[in-house]
């Protein structure tokens, strides 16, 4: 059997009685990119939550580099490699942008160490530099992270998750709010990173996802209605019927 | 925290941050370079402007308590109701310890330093897990449990009455001979614990674990998807909260020869978080500040008044109605808009 980054087996998810997530089987390989569509309410915040731990699956199991990782507690996910954005930009506000990415970089070499200077960790600084270097912040590094621009904290989300260097990279939303301009940088952003990560990113901009992803799912009430290339995945009756038939409202 | 308008959001304010934080970043950065050793000047010289040494005594106790207490609320943004415990609890195995067992003071201050911090783990632990007023609910309830252990067990605590039958009145130590019963002396001897409970509390946050808890205050989510498990981190905050108001406990039944019940009261608690409040949760030398001011008022207040608690009450709540900061919160930012 070829060994996947990750892989997802028939897993499902309930909320009392509603099912949010149901059966879905899916494996992940290195260096793609794969983004999760659908309609609102199709699931893809809930299999978010359960890629990255924030949620436990109520059925199944999801293994990453063939290690079980069902039950992890959700902190353990970034030192296994796995990091996340938010599709509500969820970032320190009142730290600087430096400090964003510094205190995150921190979580990977020291977390309960209250007896040495914090400022004598200097690899941190270089570390929170590298990914604000590499999302386009270094400007702004002093900056209060609440001043920052819309696109700008966007930016900050997804370098405050790159910090850890993760493999696996969950980006929910990434261009949520943004305009055409800031949506084109994130794209661009987005393929630099995508050369040498996995990325898994849920989005509703449809021209943005087609050019982007090697690969799309669709889910719709919970299931996975549709896996495969951008060509096949445009081509599908079930998945133009649900779903793209209606999107260019919001593409 | 999210901008509406994502276009027009001015680059210009994320520009502006950095020119005020440059310029106040000087002398910031300064006080908090030396915030140890000019905290203690000012505790130097508390004995010498305050009109009683016995007020400045209570400043100094109550100000280890709220510096701890601050750790909590203020840096890592968990709000107790039960911190009288641990304070309480310090004071009680110090006397019990003395009166019961016979030890030497010393041992007797380790114990029951050691012993609060104890219960604030256990305690903590219990309590984390619940979040908001919930969390808040949880110590209070915990906290009066303990009150109430303390009512019951008189053959030990002295129940009601408090626990009455020691006095430390000589310290020998370094070869120095202390009077304890002199208020000068025993102020610094005092003072000299305060001392060590800053610098510890300064070590904790210049700490990388001080970022952690600050990190966990400003957004508890982002900071669990960064990789830190902040239910241990509120734990270990908690009990290091704990392990400094039991000290401050220790102290305090030193300086009295007695154990009031009241010091596990949840009136005790609901004090430290005003005393905190008003002199600015959050900073490290507004515990200190709120503890005077809270004092002095009484002090003044209760002279004119047995009502006293109606002016401090109303000082508070203009406090918190129009600064937020405490009173030395308040002062920084105002120098910091200078």
């Amino acid at each position: 059997m070829k060994k996947h980054l990750l892989s997802v087996e028939n897993i499902g998810r309930t909320f009392g009685g509603f099912k949010a997530l149901e059966g879905i089987t899916v494996n992940f390989e290195q260096n793609k990119v794969t983004a999760v569509i659908g309609p609102n309410g199709a699931g893809k915040s809930t299999f978010f939550n359960v890629l990255s731990g924030v949620l436990t699956p109520s059925s199944g199991r999801i293994a990453y580099k063939g290690k079980d990782l069902t039950g992890t507690p959700q902190h353990r996910f970034v030192h296994l490699g796995i990091a996340r954005s938010y599709q509500i930009t969820n970032i320190f506000p009142l730290l600087t942008v430096h400090e964003n990415a510094r205190v995150a970089a921190q979580a990977m070499h020291s977390r309960y160490n209250i007896w040495s200077n914090r400022e004598r960790l200097k690899d941190l600084d270089e570390k929170a530099d590298a990914a604000l270097n590499a999302v386009g912040l270094h400007g702004c590094r002093d900056a209060v992270a609440k001043f920052l621009a819309h696109g700008q904290q966007r930016a900050l989300e997804i370098a405050v998750a790159l910090v850890a260097d993760p493999q696996l990279l969950l980006l929910d939303e990434p261009t949520a709010g943004m305009g055409p301009e800031e949506t084109k940088d994130m794209v661009a952003l987005i393929e630099r990173l995508a050369a040498e990560r996995t990325i898994l990113l849920v989005e509703h901009k449809m021209k943005m996802i087609l050019g982007l992803s090697d690969r799309i799912l669709v889910l719709h009430h919970g299931k996975l209605i549709a896996d495969g290339s951008p060509q096949q995945i445009q081509s599908d009756p079930e998945v133009r019927r649900v779903y793209l038939g209606q999107s260019h409202g919001y593409a | 925290m999210t901008n509406i308008n994502p276009i027009a959001s001015p680059l210009a304010s994320a520009g502006r941050a950095p020119a005020t934080l440059a310029t106040a970043g000087g002398w910031r950065a300064q006080l908090v370079k030396w915030r140890v050793p000019l905290s203690i000047l000012a505790l130097c010289l508390l004995p010498w402007v305050l009109p009683s040494k016995a007020l400045a005594v209570n400043v100094l106790i109550y100000g280890v308590v709220c510096v701890g207490y601050n750790l909590l609320f203020g840096y890592t943004g968990l709000l107790s109701f039960g911190h009288a415990a641990f304070f309480g609890t310090g004071a009680y195995i110090t006397g019990i310890t003395i009166v019961h067992f016979g030890l030497p003071w010393y041992a007797a201050v380790m114990l029951g330093v050691l012993g609060g911090g104890l219960l604030a783990l256990v305690i903590g632990a219990l309590s984390i897990r619940t979040r908001g007023i919930y969390f808040s609910m949880v110590t209070l309830a915990l906290a009066q449990l303990v009150y109430y252990v303390a009512l019951q067990a008189s053959n030990w605590t002295g129940g009601e009455n408090g626990l009455r039958g020691f006095t430390v009145s000589k310290i020998d130590i370094f070869g120095l001979h202390i009077n304890f019963l002199d208020p000068l002396q025993k102020y610094y001897v005092l003072m000299a614990f305060a001392g060590l409970a800053l610098w510890f509390v300064s070590r904790i946050l210049n700490s990388p674990f001080g970022a952690v808890i600050e990190a966990i205050r400003e957004n508890e989510t982002r900071a669990r998807a960064c990789g830190y498990n902040v239910e241990r981190a509120k734990l270990m905050s908690f009990t290091l909260s704990g392990l400094i108001c039991a000290l401050a406990g220790t102290l305090s039944a030193m300086h009295l020869a007695i154990v009031p019940l009241d010091s596990l009261h949840y009136q005790t608690s609901g004090m430290i978080v005003m005393m905190t409040l008003l002199g600015g949760a959050g900073s490290f030398f507004g515990p200190f500040v709120g503890a005077l001011a809270f004092l002095l008022m009484e002090d003044v207040f209760s002279i004119w008044t047995s009502h006293w608690q109606i002016v401090v009450g109303s000082v508070f709540i203009l406090f918190v109605l129009f600064l937020p900061k405490g009173i030395w919160g308040a002062l920084l930012a105002w120098r910091a808009s200078k």
